[in-house]
């Protein structure tokens, strides 16, 4: 069953300005699935849409097979949103917030406080729980945010950017719980700009661009399709004159670091062998950037050079 | 049931909102109505004399109470509504199934009740200063709660309009002010030169506190059941001009 699909989405706003121009997009039952894109993309409209935050132009949307509109009440019962900015009341405690939002989706208060307890305790808030919400550090408003999206248990998961400003400990914690989820049934719609993370959680990905998707596929296929690599090459010696190495692009960082974007078709082993007939010898190898990323600076900077800014 | 639980629990969450700030909400109201007697009342108050043959703390007492009401329904309302689109925690409700008039009823819930703690506030200190009689409860009763739920649907009008925090005061400061204090709280409008008289009876706000201190003091400048039926039509316009705009979704989403 498909978790999501929308058909022809295409919003307008007032000032004429075309967000989405006729998007098409399917997210099947229990996936884990990336919507990525530049800043103005397309990606938080499409989301404010799915959750009724954005009124859509035209178009259809369907959660779990009910139609956002002649079945809303469904249609919201069966998503949970993390927005992009925190935006609970931060006078209330962070128990009140996640039970309220249980309540307007029809839970009682007793029930309700006992799920919020629950959702809180599961995204380590357990002992925060009577604390003033703006008492609350960067990361745990982050948290906090998930445990008031999972309060009415819903199917459908959106995190807009729910890593955003926070550290790497509590992001990779937060990673851990959510690929949880995902393994107990909850399908994630997950937007973010940490590429990494994206590589690293979600099985699907379309990446959206200019109010059009631009590519919808596997993760693997998509990694696949890259037809080169870059590392980072720490040299033993500094180096004084750069080789010309056919069919590797080298580029200096400092004297004793260099940048080399390898083709698939030659790969990395042959690299050292020329090294080493240059004389030179490496030390350590990481990788540059990671695979997703330079995917999606290539789409981005080939789609700059199509349609330069005017 | 599930949209009932969704009521009770924008209402538990408006009321818990005015009872944890009781100093901003419910404190300066009882300061400024004892100020009132103080001043009007005690000092002053002797000098006027009696309006309608009664005397002149006595007579001001019912304006007062609803005086309080009507400013703190509608600033409860619009404080609290204004305050969570600002935030963004309305989408809290936006994103579930809260149908638009649902939401409008637990925001009105909650100015009512602030219009309810306010008021009986007010009308314990009343009760020191003035021998408090009324002398038709029911009406008191069904003024009270009309004039309430009027000014909440207003204070929720003024919030989905606002941009900021300016446009959820000049309403009240420049419009809602002068109308109460010109509406007779302190004065028959008998007092005034013909003209003057007529220009108050366009004024909305002297037919509430009327028919309010009828409900008090069994007397009034105006019809009571015309006032009655007046602030209802209000509420209707209200309530349908609001309903009309949640559902396009005026001032909520874009």
């Amino acid at each position: 069953m498909k978790a999501l699909s929308l058909t022809e989405l295409r919003k307008v706003y007032k000032n004429g300005f075309e967000a989405l121009k006729g998007i098409n997009l399917d997210v099947e039952e229990g996936d884990f699935f990336a919507l990525l894109g530049p800043n103005g993309a397309g990606k938080s409209t499409t989301i404010g849409i799915i959750s009724s935050l954005v009124t859509k132009t035209s178009g259809k949307v369907y959660v779990f097979g009910h139609d956002l509109d002649r079945e809303t009440d469904d249609v919201k019962r069966s998503i949970g949103l993390v927005p992009q900015e925190v935006n609970f009341n931060q006078f209330e405690k962070a128990r009140d917030i996640v039970a309220n939002q249980a309540g307007y989706y029809g839970i009682r208060r007793k029930q309700a406080l006992l799920r919020a307890d629950e959702c809180l305790e599961v995204l380590g808030l357990g002992d925060k729980r009577n604390e003033t919400a703006r008492l609350l550090s960067g990361g745990m408003k982050r948290r906090l945010m998930i445990a008031r999206a999972l309060a009415h248990s819903p199917r459908l998961l959106i995190l807009d950017e729910p890593t955003a400003g926070v550290d790497i400990e509590i992001r990779r914690s937060m990673w851990v719980y959510l690929r949880q989820l995902n393994r107990t049934g909850t399908t994630i719609i997950l937007t973010t700009h940490y590429l990494e993370e994206a590589e690293n959680l979600c099985r699907n990905i379309a990446i959206i661009n200019h109010g059009e998707i631009v590519e919808n596929n596997a993760m693997v296929n998509l990694l696949g399709k890259l037809d080169n690599a870059s590392f980072i090459l720490e040299l033993r010696k500094p180096l004084e004159t750069l080789p010309m190495l056919t069919g590797y692009q080298l580029t200096r960082i400092d004297e004793s670091t260099l940048s080399v974007a390898v083709p698939i078709e030659l790969g990395i082993h042959g690299l050292f062998d020329i090294l080493s007939q240059h004389g030179i010898e490496v030390v350590g190898l990481r990788n540059a950037s990671n695979r997703l990323e330079q995917f999606f600076m290539n789409l981005v900077e080939n789609d700059r050079n199509e349609h330069p800014p005017s | 049931m599930q949209r009932l639980i969704a009521f009770q629990t924008i209402l538990y969450k408006e009321i818990h909102r005015f009872v944890r700030i009781w100093p901003q909400t419910l404190l300066p109201s009882a300061v400024t109505t004892s100020l009132y007697f103080l001043i009007f009342g005690k000092l002053i108050g002797g000098r006027i004399g009696a309006m309608h043959g009664i005397p002149y703390m006595d007579f001001i007492v019912p304006g007062v109470i609803l005086m309080s009401v009507i400013t703190n329904s509608y600033g409860n309302v619009v404080a609290s509504f204004y305050s969570s689109k600002f935030q963004r925690n309305i989408e809290e409700m936006l994103i579930a199934p809260v149908p638009g008039w649902m939401m409008l009823s637990g925001y009105v819930g909650g100015g009512l009740a602030r219009g309810l703690a306010v008021g009986g506030v007010v009308m314990g200190i009343s009760a020191i200063f003035t021998d408090l009689k009324i002398a038709h409860p029911e009406v008191v009763v069904l003024v009270f709660l009309l004039t309430a739920i009027l000014f909440s649907l207003a204070g929720f009008l003024n919030a989905l309009f606002a941009n900021s925090f300016d446009d959820i005061s000049i309403i009240p400061n420049f419009v809602l002010t002068p109308l109460v204090y010109l509406g007779g709280v302190f004065y028959s409008i008998d007092l005034l030169p013909g003209t003057w008289k007529v220009i108050s009876l366009v004024n909305p706000i002297l037919y509430m506190i009327s028919a309010f201190r009828y409900g008090f003091l069994g007397v009034a400048d105006v019809n009571v059941e015309r006032a009655v039926l007046i602030i209802i039509e209000f509420i209707l316009v209200l309530l349908l001009w609001t309903l009309w705009l949640l559902r396009r979704g005026t001032g909520l989403k874009t």
